[in-house]
């Protein structure tokens, strides 16, 4: 394997008297397809928030691409290259789709304040190359023909694919993406995970992919981490999560209290 | 190239309506009523789509848009009155130091979310107000004597450059990235926008201008007080951005004309006057909960392929 992008170190979380994620230590090395799996209510979407600085560790470190981010805030990591889509769609509803995708490239362009105020060439210049980049993003997931369309007025699976465009108009080393296929039909899921294996080609980028359903998981992940009750349980290449008895467990002491 | 085609004819509209009721004062068929109600209008427009950039775009609650107000009114009056500078001098002294103000209250307030903000910014407004209450240089509550300076093409210029420095910084990547944090300040962060500079950003220029606003009102009578300065100033500027639809610049533009103008003829009846007021706000918000414009812009009536507000280029 390559180079290491991501280490988490003993990381974990207290929300009052609650232990949400305890002990996480986690690798990723550059190009990697890396499942986070576990029943509902295990800590994955508190991991991706400790990852990207929405939640500071209350233990623990995160050196992403050898720096440590614990302290940074969201945009700060952002910029330094990890990006993420949200369980709850969490789109600018109420602007456009290209829009939506223009505000994630904000940093592609650099005219300033003033320039964009008095329309300077460099503002023009900038808006225009951003208008292009973004379009370019669209016509990846096919939305292009929508794009001036308000982002609420989108199907929900369309919405789907819209979090992922601007996740990755911020040009992520690492994309994190929580639950993307969640309330999608098995067809729309298909598709999506085939798109997720494009993207990750086209744009060399390393994913970290929370998923409920395991079974999907186990397609297209090349090594699965497995967090049940904030804890690590389990972690390996998907044939060996298959067999995993603690893992079995977990998922089945779920479906008998669901 | 279309597109700023029609920005050239809408400054070439805007300079015509100038210039026509320019002549017409200039020719006596408008008294000092009519022409005081045109700068009346105009100060309450620069006020209306400054607050606007920071309620309707960047979506943060601030309600003590007068105290900004008063900032431009006494400094630039102190720099006019008792210093002697030029009007237009004094003018950009008093939107400087009332942006400065708006950073000094806008970064420990903009943490501060929702209703928390609205309290906090109601209380600096007051503080501001206050602080000119107790100064003597400034004539406590007795007022200042200001020189009457503020004429109808100093208002509609004001006017003009209000408006195209917001509309231009709203259609930029600066204004977008204020809608992100206004539409969902997680993911705005999330995407790597730096929310806590674009709101103060916003609010420093919404301060400006409403400085600017302040230094034209002050030169528009003789006298100012703190009491001209009162929360019940900063309501009034809320309701037009309220009215005009959260996020719409023509809707704000709009409505701050429109109870100008009302407020104006019912000024003589002070009780009819808030009976009504309060009448045409409840009749708008039954039937247009959105505002009047909702949030969209006049310009998106002549156009035949819609973009979302805030995010056009004008290529
Ligand atoms: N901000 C918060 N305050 C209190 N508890 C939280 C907070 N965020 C998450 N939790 C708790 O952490 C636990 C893990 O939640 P979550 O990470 O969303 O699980 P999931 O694995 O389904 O994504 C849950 O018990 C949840 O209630
Ligand atoms: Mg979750």
């Amino acid at each position: 394997m390559s180079d290491l992008l991501l280490k988490v170190e003993n990381v974990g979380i207290q929300f009052g008297g609650l232990k949400a994620v305890s002990g996480l230590n986690m690798e990723m090395h550059a190009g990697e397809l890396i499942g986070l799996i576990g029943p509902n209510g295990a800590g994955k979407t508190t991991s991706f928030n400790m990852l990207t600085g929405v939640y500071k560790p209350t233990e623990g470190t995160i050196i992403f691409n050898g720096k440590k981010t614990n302290n940074m805030s969201p945009h700060q990591v952002t910029k330094s290259g990890v990006s993420r889509t949200f369980q709850n769609i969490r789109l600018f509803k109420d602007l456009s789709v290209l829009d939506n995708v223009k505000v994630a490239n904000h940093s592609l362009a650099h005219h300033s304040v003033i320039s964009s105020i008095f329309r300077l060439p460099s503002y023009f210049s900038g808006e225009t190359k951003m208008e292009q980049e973004s379009i370019e993003f669209l016509k990846i997931f096919g939305l292009d023909p929508y794009m001036n369309e308000l982002a609420k007025n989108l199907p929900y699976g369309m919405q789907r694919r819209l979090e992922i465009a601007r996740a990755l108009a911020a040009k992520p080393k690492l994309l994190l993406l929580d639950e993307p296929a969640a309330g999608m039909n098995p067809q729309e899921t298909q598709d999506l995970m085939g798109l997720i294996a494009l993207i990750r080609e086209k744009f060399d980028l390393t994913i970290l992919l929370i998923e409920h359903d395991m079974g999907l998981v186990m397609g297209i992940c090349e090594r699965i981490y497995v967090l049940d009750h904030g804890q690590l349980i389990a972690e390996g290449k998907p044939e060996e999560i298959r067999n995993n008895k603690k893992v079995i467990e977990a998922y089945l002491g779920e479906e008998v209290t669901e | 190239m279309k597109k700023s085609k029609i920005f050239w004819i809408y400054i070439a509209v805007a300079l015509v309506v100038y210039a026509i009721v320019e002549l017409l004062i200039v020719n006596g068929q408008l008294d000092m009523y009519y022409s005081n109600l045109f700068i009346t209008i105009a100060i309450n427009i620069i006020l209306a789509v400054s607050l606007h950039l920071v309620i309707g775009i960047t979506g943060q609650f601030s309600i003590g848009h007068a105290g900004f107000l008063a900032v431009g009114a006494y400094i630039s009056a102190i720099f006019t009155t008792n210093l002697g500078f030029p009007f237009p001098v004094a003018l950009i002294i008093g939107a400087i130091v009332a942006a400065v103000a708006g950073l000094i209250v806008g970064i420990p307030t903009l943490r501060l979310k929702g209703d928390y903000l609205a309290i906090a910014t109601l209380g600096f407004a007051e503080i501001i107000r206050i602080i000119f209450l107790n100064i003597d240089y400034v004539g406590g509550a007795a007022g200042m004597q200001v020189d009457y300076l503020t004429t109808w093409t100093y208002a509609f210029f004001g006017v003009l450059i209000t408006i195209i420095v917001i509309a231009n910084f709203t259609n930029s990547r600066h204004g977008r990235a204020c809608i992100a944090v206004r539409e969902d300040e997680i993911a705005a962060d999330a995407m790597g926008i730096n929310t806590t500079y674009y709101k103060v950003l916003a609010f420093a220029i919404g301060s400006f201008f409403a400085g600017l606003a302040g230094g034209l009102f002050a030169h528009n009578f003789f006298i100012i007080q703190p009491s001209q300065f009162g929360f019940l100033k900063s309501f009034d500027i809320l309701i037009y951005v309220v009215l005009g639809g959260l996020g719409s610049l023509s809707g704000a533009v709009i409505a701050a004309i429109l109870l100008t103008v009302i407020s104006l003829y019912l000024q003589d009846f002070p009780e009819t006057r808030m009976i009504i007021y309060s009448l045409v706000l409840i009749i708008v918000m039954l039937y247009r909960p959105s505002g009047l414009m909702g949030t969209k812009e006049i310009t998106d009536f002549f156009k035949f392929n819609k973009k979302a507000k805030g995010g056009k280029v004008n290529e």
